[in-house]
């Protein structure tokens, strides 16, 4: 079996005092060794779809699949030890919101080291050596000082460069990034996808990419999921996204603000009841 | 007069060797009712200054003036009156165990309004939120409705200068779109004066007039919107900034 | 992002109104919230199991008189230690001679007035100490924090000890001196979690709108360090309890003859191999009371924990 991710007929539950709310509704999907760009409105399921992968769905939400492997091993009847094993080793995940996801009394970059340790056997001088590297290489400046900076000290940006410098540190085979550069500017940006990018082509990673940035996960991504309501309402090839069919997409394309064609006011996306009942679009491979 | 005028604006944190000069001798001068644009590169000190000019940072020398009044170290509630601040990430800005009435209660009453129930009705009318919402918590809100909230706190002393920390950096483009509408409503409406920061120069093109370029602490340079579409830009790292996000566009 | 409407409620029962996805006045919104948790709370079936013991026991020493069957402090040398059963006396008679059920009823009392004012005095000192350290942060912290180490340096019991000896011995000295002992372990916690909120977002934004510090710490800040606190003061309650015992037995706690649980079971310590129950008995109750305390201190932080209360 060629690829790293097989999902089929995916559900994520979460029962609430009125009735049991389906967040991700049956979604079908495969990654191989490629960027797998997912998109859609807030509330779409997409790091729902992301957490249920890595079985991180806090209670009393349910996952629910007909088939969930990863490289022919099964994830969904996995044990938590088992599960605990693949996750960062096997899969990792940038969660969205960097600033939570850190600890806010330990230092950055007593954090990274302790991923480090946690992962490796190596000695204290040894990771702090690569955590520097690591800080290094998504471009955060004066990295010696960084590393001594608390996470309220640091910017929106260096943030969540810091998570994506402590998911990459155990190289995992599946990498899950969830909105990981909403905060950069282009230019730091670039760089950031560069990395990854150099992991899917050199190491054969698959990436899958969560954005709510649609010309980025277009240039960026091989192929994009659109997501809508806990469905996929379409899938296509990133560079022609711009040419999708769904009055949804077109409806997200439509209000992005435009450098070049000014508009005295955005398009605001009018929802169609009708789409949230569409049968949900196969993205096997 | 104008809205803001900094002049020679420094911040450092730390002390010592751990001394970091974070923002360098910074000047800014936004007129009344103009919409002002700061980019650049991430931990150039945007946020930064946005932090210095409503008091949030201690470490700062220079002037800084707003509608004319000198800024001391301590703000006061007169100032906190004309200026307020919408912070970047609507999941970190509003307390987990306040409803939105609480929230806004509560800056009524500090600012000393009398009709408490009649303005929280009346600014959840302003950000597009029905009655609905006014007894949610923010863990029953989306993102977007988070902002929302945020900006009602904002608007809620009735300030007349707005800072904007990356408004919609963490909402969908749908959100997005909704949210700029709206701000583009409220300055038409109440000819507010805005300085926004965002590293998205599509949303700093729809919103502002001016924008200044950060890089390492320093504004490299100043430029109208109209330059910056047509790509006159005379600094190097402004000139790399325009084509790499023009370059994402297409 | 859809418009909730705001429905007509007028012939919803009361459980609708508490459910109501869109409150329509601020009681409404505070009821639902507490009824939320307690129907959380309610799922939790230890936490019921502790809930109910408590309010037993509250129910017991509140009606002590009522349900006693004798005087707990008539003595009666010629009925003295007397099997649980035995004419009359439900857990049968301690060395004197007195009914020990009625003791452990009219004990109930003396045991739940000490863990009232130790749950008040301790976490409220603990609290304030802890959030002023760590909202004002620099030397305020050192010094707070300094000293609030001296007092943890000391074993509790030790420590209690020293106070009560120092102020007399008494059931009021022994709240006092286990309130001394306890608060410590609460600033230690207030100011962990004062640390992780005072740079959150949406304290500068309070702090934007002109609140003073003594604002932002008792409205802001308290609300969120509360949870933690209430959890472990009920862990705690079983170890406060047991204190109170422990003073009690060694004499330094309520004296005799009051009926306090840790005294009697000082009192039986003497006939344990021949008269089991006059020291079993007193050690059941404080058993039982401090696993109820420990069955609800679970359930509530299932209620109270931040990340559980999500959705
Ligand atoms: N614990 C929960 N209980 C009930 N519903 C939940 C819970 N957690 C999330 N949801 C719902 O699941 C849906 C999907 O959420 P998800 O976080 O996947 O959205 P998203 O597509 O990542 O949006 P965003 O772009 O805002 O991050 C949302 O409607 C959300 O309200
Ligand atoms: N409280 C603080 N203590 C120490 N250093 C700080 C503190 N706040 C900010 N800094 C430093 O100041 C610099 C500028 O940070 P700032 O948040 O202003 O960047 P920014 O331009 O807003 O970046 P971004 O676009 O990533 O949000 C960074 O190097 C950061 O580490
Ligand atoms: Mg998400
Ligand atoms: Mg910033």
């Amino acid at each position: 079996m060629s690829h790293l991710l097989d999902v089929e007929n995916l559900w994520v539950k979460f029962p609430t005092r009125n009735g049991v709310f389906d967040a991700v509704r049956g979604i079908s999907f495969s990654l191989g060794r490629e960027r797998l760009g997912i998109v859609g409105e807030s509330g779409s399921g997409k790091s729902m779809t992301g957490r249920a992968v890595l079985q991180l769905i806090r209670k009393p939400g349910r996952v629910e699949a007909d088939r969930m492997e990863m490289n022919g091993t099964d994830l969904l009847g996995a044990s938590d030890k088992a599960m605990r094993k693949i996750r960062g080793r096997h899969i990792s995940m940038i969660m969205q919101d960097p600033k939570y996801s850190l600890n806010p009394v330990m230092t950055v970059g007593q954090q990274i080291i302790e991923a480090l340790r946690t992962h490796e056997k190596v000695s204290q001088a040894e990771a702090r050596k690569r955590a520097l590297e690591m800080l290094d290489a998504v471009a955060i400046r004066d990295p010696e000082r960084v590393m001594g900076l608390y996470p309220h000290e640091v910017s929106g940006g260096m943030g969540q460069r810091i998570m994506i410098a402590m998911m990459l540190i155990p190289n995992p085979e599946i990498l899950i990034a969830d909105e990981p550069t909403s905060a950069l500017d282009v230019s730091v940006q670039l760089q950031v996808l560069e990395i990854m990018d150099k992991l899917v082509k050199d190491r054969g990673m698959g990436l899958i990419f969560i954005s709510h940035d649609l010309n980025l996960v277009s240039k960026f991504c091989d192929r994009v999921v659109i997501m809508y309501a806990g469905r996929i309402v379409e899938v296509c090839e990133a560079s022609k996204l711009h040419e999708a069919k769904h009055p949804y997409t077109q409806g997200l394309l439509n209000s992005v603000p435009d450098l070049v064609h000014p508009r005295p006011r955005l398009e605001v996306l009018t929802r169609d009841p009708a789409w949230r009942e569409a049968p949900s679009v196969s993205a096997l491979l | 007069m104008s809205a803001i005028d900094i002049n020679a604006l420094n911040v450092w944190f730390g002390e010592g060797d751990d001394r970091n000069h974070a923002v360098k001798n910074v000047s800014l001068k936004i007129a009344k009712g103009e919409s002002f644009g700061l980019v650049g590169e991430s931990g150039s000190g945007k946020s930064t200054v946005l932090r210095t000019l409503v008091g949030l940072v201690d470490d700062w020398d220079g002037r800084m003036e707003v509608d004319g009044k000198v800024l001391g170290r301590k703000r006061d509630g007169a100032f906190y009156k004309t200026v307020q601040m919408v912070f970047q990430d609507p999941y970190a800005s509003l307390h987990p165990r306040m409803t939105v009435d609480q929230v806004l209660s509560e800056v009524l009453k500090l600012h000393g309004f009398k009709d408490v129930n009649d303005r929280v009705n009346r600014l959840l009318e302003q950000v597009g939120l029905g009655g609905g919402f006014r007894f949610r918590y923010p863990h029953q809100l989306s993102g977007g409705q988070r902002q929302r909230v945020a900006i009602a706190r904002a608007l809620a002393p009735e300030p007349r200068i707005l800072l904007l920390d990356e408004p919609t950096s963490a909402l969908d483009v749908s959100v997005q779109a909704e949210i700029l509408n709206l701000l583009t409503d409220l300055r038409a409406e109440f000819g507010l004066t805005y300085l926004m920061v965002s590293h998205d120069l599509g949303v700093i093109g729809h919103m502002c007039e001016r924008i200044a370029v950060m890089q390492f602490g320093e504004i490299v340079e100043e430029l109208d919107v109209e330059n910056m579409r047509k790509l006159s830009a005379t600094h190097a790292y402004t000139k790399h900034l325009l084509e790499s996000s023009l370059g994402s566009v297409r | 992002m859809t418009q909730p409407t705001a429905k007509p409620q007028e012939t919803l029962g009361w459980r609708a109104w508490l459910t109501a996805d869109v409150p329509a006045s601020r009681a409404q919104a505070r009821a639902a919230a507490w009824f939320n948790g307690w129907l959380r709370f309610r799922s939790n079936t230890l936490a019921m199991v502790g809930l109910i013991i408590l309010l037993f026991i509250i129910l017991c020493a509140v009606f002590a008189p009522l349900l006693a069957t004798h005087d707990p402090f008539v003595q009666n040398l010629g009925n003295r230690l007397q099997p649980p059963g035995a004419d009359g006396h439900i857990f049968g008679t301690d060395s004197l001679g007195r009914d020990i059920y009625s003791r452990l009823l009219f004990g109930a009392r003396i045991s739940i007035y000490i863990v009232l004012l130790v749950a008040l005095v301790a976490p409220l000192l603990g609290l304030i100490v802890g959030t002023i350290a760590g909202y004002a942060g620099g030397w305020v912290d050192v010094t707070l924090m300094r000293f609030t180490d001296i007092f943890l340096a000391f074993p509790r019991l030790i420590l209690a000890l020293a106070f009560v000896a120092a102020l007399g011995a008494g059931i009021e000295n022994a709240v006092l001196a286990i309130s001394l002992t306890a608060w410590p372990p609460y600033a230690r916690i207030a100011r962990a979690e004062t640390l992780t909120i005072r740079n959150s977002d949406f304290i500068h934004a309070v702090r934007l709108q002109g609140a003073g510090p003594v604002r932002i710490i008792t409205r802001h800040i308290w609300p969120l360090c509360i949870s933690s606190l209430v959890i472990r003061v009920t862990l705690d309650m079983a170890g406060i309890i047991l204190t109170a015992a422990g003073l009690g037995f060694l004499g330094l706690g309520a004296q005799p003859p009051s009926p306090e649980w840790g005294a009697m079971i000082a009192e039986g310590r003497k006939y344990i191999l021949d008269y089991w129950w006059v020291a079993t008995i007193p050690g059941l109750a404080i058993f039982s009371i401090s696993l109820a305390f420990n069955l609800l201190g679970d359930g509530l932080r299932d209620v109270l924990d931040p990340k559980e209360a999500g959705r």
